[in-house]
C-alpha cells in the first residue's frame, strides 16, 4: 500500500491509498478521481493515463518500457516528465508519490 | 434515405458479430464507421498484439481476428458505410432517423452502438490559434498533395504518417520535420530515407521541439518552435501537418439523451437497450453490474440485442430460436447445404 497523490491541473488534490500491485493508473480509476481516462484498460495503446512526475519522483521510477514514449508521442501536451500511469507499478517504494495531471486527456 | 431493420454503428468486433447475428435470424442492417476499415480499435490499436482469451482460439491477432470476423459474414450482403461518422439521431414516428457527416440518412426502428470508446478522431495541436487555420494551412490527413508543391511545409510527428509524408513531400516542398524527442518511431527504411534527404538538404530535421504557436494573417506565414531546453526557433511555413496518432472521442452520441455513466452509455442485461426504446448499446460502449471489457462479452450482447431488434423490425411475426447446426432456414441464409 502506498499513499499517491493526483494533481489535477486546476490544482485541486487527491489522496489515496492504492494497493501494492496496482497501477498509478488504476488507483485513479478505481477511487473516481477525474482527469485519468485509461481508455485501453492499461496495454499501453492509448495515451489517455498521461501524467507528469516531477524530477524527484521521476528517476525513482522504473523505467519505460518499449512503447511507452511511443505512446507518449500522441498524448496531449507531452513533456520530458511525461509518464503513462498505467506503467507505473504502486510499491512500497513509491509511497507518497505525487503525479500532475495535464490539462486533458484527450 | 436507406431504410435497415437495424443499423450498427461500429465496426469492431462486437459490431461484426452483431452483424452476423442479425443476418442468421434474417434481419438485414448496414453497418457506419468512422474509421476507412472494419476492425475497430483491434485494427487501430494493436493489429499485431496477440488476444488470448477468444472462446476457442487460443491466440490470435486483432488483424487476424478481424480477417476471420469478416469472413464469417462473408455469406451475406452487408453494406459498410467507412470513413462516415454518425452525426444526428432524432424520432421518425416507429424509427430511428440517423444521420451522418456525409450527409447519409438511415431510417429504422434499431439502432445498435457498438462504438467502443467512441470514434476515433486525429489529435490536434493543443494551442488555441491553430483552430482558425485548420483545413486551411493546418492539417491533419491530405486529400490533396498538390496543394504543397513549391511550399515550404513543417510536419509534426514521429511515426510513420510524419516520415512517409514527410519523403513524399520533400519532392517538391522545402520540409522541416520536428519531432518532441531523438528517436522515430517509424519503418527504418523510412528513417533512413529520411536522414538521407536531410544530409542533401531536403528535409530540415528539428529534434526535441515541440510547437509553441503559429502566426500569420489570414494565412499562416510562420511558427515557433520550442526546444526542450526552452529555446525557441521561428521557421517560415506555409503549412503545417501534425501526426499524432488518434484519439477517442464519444462524439455526437453523447447528445442523443442517453443515460450515460462517465464514458459509456447505461443499459439492461436483457435486451441491452438504453433508456430510449429501440437503441442499444453493446461492447466496450455499455455499461451495466459485472460489465466486463472483453471481446467475447460483446459478441454475447451482439447476440442478445439482434434478438431485441427483431420484434420491433418484424412485429407482426414471431421470433423462432433456431440452432445453426440443425436449422434449414439458417442454413439457405449462409448458402451451405442442408443435409
Amino acid at each position: 500500500m502506498a499513499k499517491i497523490t493526483y494533481v489535477e491541473h486546476n490544482g485541486n488534490t487527491h489522496t489515496v491509498d492504492v494497493d501494492t500491485g496496482l497501477s498509478v493508473m488504476e488507483g485513479a480509476v478505481q477511487n473516481n478521481i477525474p482527469g485519468i481516462d485509461g481508455d485501453c484498460g492499461g496495454g499501453m495503446s492509448c495515451a489517455t493515463c498521461h501524467v507528469y512526475v516531477k524530477e524527484e519522483w521521476f528517476n525513482k521510477l522504473e523505467k519505460k518500457l518499449d512503447g511507452e514514449e511511443d505512446m507518449l508521442d500522441q498524448a496531449y501536451e507531452p513533456k520530458k516528465n511525461s509518464r503513462l500511469s498505467c506503467q507505473i507499478t504502486v510499491s512500497d517504494q513509491l509511497d507518497g508519490l505525487i503525479v500532475n495531471l495535464p490539462e486533458k486527456q484527450v | 434515405m436507406i431504410k435497415t431493420d437495424a443499423l450498427i454503428i461500429g465496426a469492431g468486433p462486437t459490431g461484426l458479430f452483431t452483424a452476423h447475428q442479425l443476418k442468421i435470424i434474417g434481419l438485414n442492417c448496414e453497418i457506419v464507421d468512422n474509421l476507412d476499415k472494419a476492425g475497430g480499435q483491434c485494427i487501430e490499436l494493436y493489429p499485431d498484439k496477440p488476444i488470448y482469451d477468444i472462446p476457442a482460439i487460443p491466440e490470435c491477432t486483432g488483424e487476424e481476428l478481424t480477417k476471420n470476423l469478416l469472413d464469417q459474414l462473408k455469406p451475406f450482403n452487408i453494406s459498410f458505410h467507412l470513413s462516415d461518422r454518425v452525426n444526428e439521431l432524432k424520432k421518425n414516428q416507429n424509427n430511428w432517423e440517423v444521420v451522418t457527416n456525409k450527409g447519409k440518412i438511415f431510417l429504422t426502428p434499431n439502432v445498435i452502438i457498438a462504438g467502443g470508446v467512441g470514434s476515433f478522431e486525429p489529435r490536434k495541436f493543443s494551442q488555441k490559434e491553430c483552430e482558425k487555420f485548420e483545413e486551411k494551412s493546418i492539417f491533419y490527413s491530405i486529400k490533396n498533395k498538390e496543394i504543397f508543391e513549391g511550399k515550404t511545409v513543417s510536419i509534426f510527428g514521429g511515426g510513420d504518417s510524419a516520415l512517409d509524408w514527410a519523403v513524399e513531400l520533400s519532392k517538391n516542398s522545402k520540409v522541416n520535420l520536428i519531432h518532441r524527442r531523438d528517436e522515430f518511431r517509424g519503418a527504418i527504411a523510412t528513417l533512413d530515407k529520411v536522414h538521407e534527404l536531410q544530409k542533401s538538404g531536403k528535409i530540415e530535421l528539428f529534434t526535441k521541439y515541440q510547437l509553441k504557436t503559429v502566426k500569420g494573417n489570414g494565412s499562416l506565414e510562420s511558427i515557433d518552435i520550442e526546444h526542450e531546453n526552452k529555446e525557441i526557433k521561428n521557421l517560415k511555413s506555409d503549412y503545417v501537418l501534425g501526426f499524432f496518432g488518434l484519439i477517442m472521442q464519444l462524439g455526437p452520441i453523447a447528445n442523443w439523451g442517453l443515460n450515460l455513466s462517465k464514458k459509456t452509455i447505461n443499459v439492461d442485461t436483457e435486451k441491452f437497450e438504453t433508456n430510449q426504446k429501440g437503441i442499444y448499446a453493446i461492447g466496450d460502449i455499455c455499461n451495466y453490474p459485472g460489465k466486463l471489457k472483453l471481446i467475447l462479452s460483446g459478441f454475447h450482447e451482439g447476440a442478445l440485442a439482434a434478438r431485441a431488434c427483431f420484434k420491433l423490425a418484424r412485429p407482426n411475426e414471431k421470433y423462432r430460436f433456431e440452432f445453426t447446426t440443425s436449422s434449414k432456414t439458417i442454413k439457405e441464409r449462409l448458402g451451405v447445404k442442408s443435409d
